[in-house]
C-alpha cells in the first residue's frame, strides 16, 4: 500500500503531472485554480522544467502549442472564464494533431461569473470548446485521488491518440484536501516522429499545421480525426456503478455531483427505494453503454448537476428517452445537497419510479 | 563555377507571393543566413496568418503555423522546451502588431532568445487590403475608403521605436529591401538576429519594410518607390536597440 499524503486537489494534479513526466507548464493566475500554478512556480526550477507565467491565457495555451510540437509533455490550468480564452488554441491543437493536458476547474458563470464551484462548463468541454469539428478527452475527477489519477492518464492518452486530454474538475474537487498516494505505474512515452525538434540534415521537414485550403483534403483530414475518435469510444471510455443491479432509478452525475448523489443513494437505499448511480468519469467519450443497459430496466433517470442541465443531454440520448430524465440542480457556485437529491429520488419514487 | 545558387534552406518550389512583392526575397534572406550559419538542421520557424502563412512550405527546416498573433507565444514554447535549437517567428504587421501585440511585447520583456522577421507592409495583404495597424495617415485601403483618419481610427504604431522602451529587448532593427543597397543591410540585420540567438543574446526582431503592389494598387517599380517615398519617412530605417553594442560603448 503507498504511503498517503494529505493535498489539495489543485496541488494532487501538478504533482501527478510532474509524475507523468510533464516538465512544462504555462497558466495565468485566476481562482480557484491558482495553486496548479504555485505548485508548479515551486517545483519546476528544482527539478529542471519550465514554469512561465504567461501574459494571458492566450499565451499560455499557444506556449502549450509550441512545447507540444516539440513532443514534450506540456499542460496549462485554468478557471471558466479563461478557458474560453483557451478555446482558439484548443481547437489549433485539434486541428495539429497536438497532445496535451488542459485542467479547468470549474467555477459558476457566464461571463466573470463568481469562483464557486460549479459544472457549466460541460457543454465547451465535451463539444471542444473551439471551434470546428473536434473532440477532447473530457475526464471528470470526483477525489483527490483521482485528480492525481486521471492527471496521469489523460498525458497518456493525449499521446496515445495525439490529441489534447481536459481535466474537468470544479472548485470542489480544486480546493479540498483528502489522502492521496502519488505513486504511478507511468508508461513509457510514445516515440513522437512528427515532432518539430530540427531535421538534425537527416530527414525531411517536419510541419506541424491545420491550414488545409483544398476541401476534399480537409474533409479526409476531419474524417480521419473522426475514425480516431471512434476507437477511443470503443475502448477509452470510463465510468463507475454504483448499486445499479437492482436499480429503478438511477442518477447520473459526476465530479461533486456524483459524491453528493452517493449519500443520497445511501439514505434512500435505507427507505426501500431501489436507485444506484451511474458516474461517467469520461464525459467525451460519453459511456452510452451503462445507459443504454440501464434504460431497459430503470423507471426513471435523474440527472445531477451544478449547472442548468447540460450531461443530462447526453443521458437522454444515450437512454434513447425510453424512460423519463429529470434534472436536480443548482447553479452559480451552489452545491446540491444531499437531502436536496433525496427529495429528487422521493419524488421520481412517488411517481411510480420505483419501491 | 557556380556564382549564385539557390540557398539550401529554401525549398525548390514556386512561391504563392504576388509579382511584386518582397516576400519572396526577405524570404532568400533568412534562407541564406540559415545556410550561412550552418543551422538547416536545427532550427524550427513559426508561420504566422497573413500571406506568410505557408511559409512552413518554403523554408526546408521543421516548421509550425501559429494561430493568429500567436506566433511569439508558440516560439516561447519551443525554444523553453529546446533551448538549443534556433527558433524564428516570420510575421506580417497584422499578426505582429494588431492582434499578436500582447504576445509580442511580452516575448520582448521577457528578452526570449528568439528571432523575429517582421514584415511591415503597411496593408493586411492575404484578407485582400485592408487597414493595418502600420497603415499610413490618410492611406487608402478597403476598409479606410477614404483614406486612414487619425482621428477616427488613430495612429499607425511604430514597433521598433516602441520595443525599444522595453527593457528586456535585445536588438531591434528596420530595414527595407527596396533596393539592393538596402537588401544587403536587411541581409545583415538578419544575420545579427540569428547570431544573437545562437550566441544566447536574447530577444532580436528586425522590421522590413516591404512592398505590397497589388493591394497598394501600384506597380512593382511603383510599389519600391512608394516605400522611399512613403513608408520610410514614416518609418526611419536603422537600429533602435542593440544592448550588447551599447554595452561595448559603455565599456
Amino acid at each position: 500500500m503507498a504511503e498517503k499524503v494529505l493535498m489539495k486537489g489543485n496541488e494532487a494534479i501538478a504533482e501527478a503531472a510532474i509524475k507523468a513526466g510533464c516538465l512544462h507548464y504555462f497558466g495565468y493566475p485566476i481562482t480557484p485554480q491558482t495553486e496548479i500554478a504555485a505548485y508548479m512556480a515551486k517545483r519546476m526550477p528544482k527539478i529542471g522544467g519550465v514554469f512561465l507565467q504567461a501574459e494571458s491565457e492566450i499565451a499560455a495555451i499557444n506556449m502549450v502549442y509550441g512545447v507540444a510540437s516539440t513532443g514534450h509533455r506540456v499542460m496549462t490550468s485554468s478557471s471558466s472564464p479563461g478557458v474560453s480564452l483557451k478555446g482558439e488554441g484548443l481547437s489549433y491543437l485539434a486541428g495539429s494533431d497536438l497532445p496535451a493536458l488542459i485542467v479547468n476547474v470549474q467555477r459558476g458563470g457566464p461571463g466573470l461569473g463568481g469562483i464557486q464551484p460549479s459544472q457549466s462548463d460541460y457543454f465547451q468541454a465535451t463539444r471542444g470548446g473551439g471551434h470546428g469539428d473536434y473532440h477532447m478527452i473530457v475526464l471528470a475527477p470526483a477525489s483527490v485521488q483521482e485528480m492525481a489519477d486521471l492527471t496521469v492518464k489523460g498525458f497518456e492518452l493525449a499521446d496515445q491518440y495525439r490529441m489534447t486530454s481536459m481535466i474537468l474538475a470544479d472548485g470542489t474537487m480544486g480546493q479540498m484536501m483528502e489522502p492521496v498516494s502519488l505513486e504511478f505505474d507511468i508508461k513509457p512515452q510514445p516515440a513522437k516522429p512528427w515532432a518539430t525538434t530540427g531535421t538534425n540534415m537527416e530527414r525531411e521537414h517536419n510541419i506541424i499545421n491545420s491550414l488545409s485550403l483544398v476541401p476534399e483534403e480537409l474533409e479526409q483530414l476531419n474524417f480521419a480525426r473522426y475514425d480516431r475518435y471512434k476507437v477511443i469510444e470503443e475502448n477509452e471510455t470510463m465510468y463507475e456503478e454504483y448499486k445499479m443491479e437492482d436499480a429503478e432509478i438511477c442518477i447520473a452525475a459526476f465530479g461533486i455531483a456524483a459524491r453528493v448523489s452517493k449519500n443520497a443513494i445511501n439514505e434512500a437505499r435505507k427507505k426501500g427505494i431501489k436507485v444506484g448511480l451511474i458516474r461517467p468519469i469520461t464525459l467525451w467519450p460519453f459511456p452510452k453503454a451503462p445507459f443504454e443497459k440501464a434504460a431497459k430496466t430503470v423507471k426513471q433517470f435523474i440527472s445531477v448537476e451544478l449547472s442548468m442541465g447540460q450531461m443530462i443531454e447526453d443521458v437522454k440520448l444515450a437512454t434513447a428517452c425510453q424512460a423519463p430524465v429529470t434534472l436536480c440542480n443548482r447553479v452559480g457556485g451552489m452545491i446540491p445537497s444531499p437531502d436536496m437529491v433525496l427529495a429528487a429520488i422521493e419524488e421520481a419514487a412517488k411517481n411510480g419510479g420505483a419501491n | 563555377m557556380v556564382v549564385f545558387d539557390k540557398p539550401h534552406a529554401l525549398i525548390d518550389v514556386p512561391l504563392h507571393y504576388c509579382p511584386g512583392c518582397t516576400h519572396g526575397i526577405v524570404h532568400r534572406l533568412v534562407a541564406e543566413v540559415i545556410d550561412e550559419l550552418g543551422i538547416e538542421g536545427k532550427t524550427v520557424g513559426i508561420a504566422p496568418v497573413g500571406c506568410s502563412v505557408m511559409a512552413y512550405n518554403y523554408f526546408n527546416c521543421d516548421m509550425i503555423e501559429a494561430a493568429h498573433g500567436r506566433a511569439p507565444a508558440v516560439a516561447t514554447g519551443v525554444k523553453r522546451a529546446e533551448p538549443d535549437k534556433v527558433v524564428f517567428t516570420y510575421q506580417g504587421d497584422g499578426d505582429l502588431a494588431s492582434i499578436g501585440m500582447a504576445e509580442t511585447v511580452h516575448s520582448a520583456a521577457r528578452n526570449e532568445n528568439i528571432t523575429i522577421i517582421f514584415i511591415n507592409n503597411a496593408i493586411y495583404g492575404m484578407t485582400g487590403g485592408q487597414m493595418a495597424p502600420t497603415s499610413l495617415p490618410g492611406q487608402v485601403t478597403q476598409t479606410s475608403p477614404y483614406g486612414r483618419d487619425v482621428k477616427l481610427c488613430g495612429f499607425p504604431i511604430k514597433v521598433c521605436e516602441m520595443l525599444s522602451q522595453v527593457d528586456g529587448a535585445e536588438y531591434l532593427e528596420r530595414v527595407a529591401v527596396n533596393n539592393v543597397k538596402n537588401v544587403k543591410n536587411a541581409k545583415k540585420a538578419i544575420k545579427k538576429a540569428f547570431q544573437n540567438q545562437i550566441d544566447g543574446k536574447g530577444f532580436s526582431l528586425v522590421e522590413v519594410i516591404s512592398s505590397c503592389p497589388t493591394n497598394w494598387g501600384l506597380t512593382p517599380q511603383n510599389a519600391l518607390k512608394w516605400i522611399d517615398e512613403r513608408m520610410i519617412p514614416y518609418y526611419p530605417l536603422g537600429v533602435y536597440k542593440d544592448r550588447s553594442a551599447q554595452k561595448e560603448d559603455a565599456e
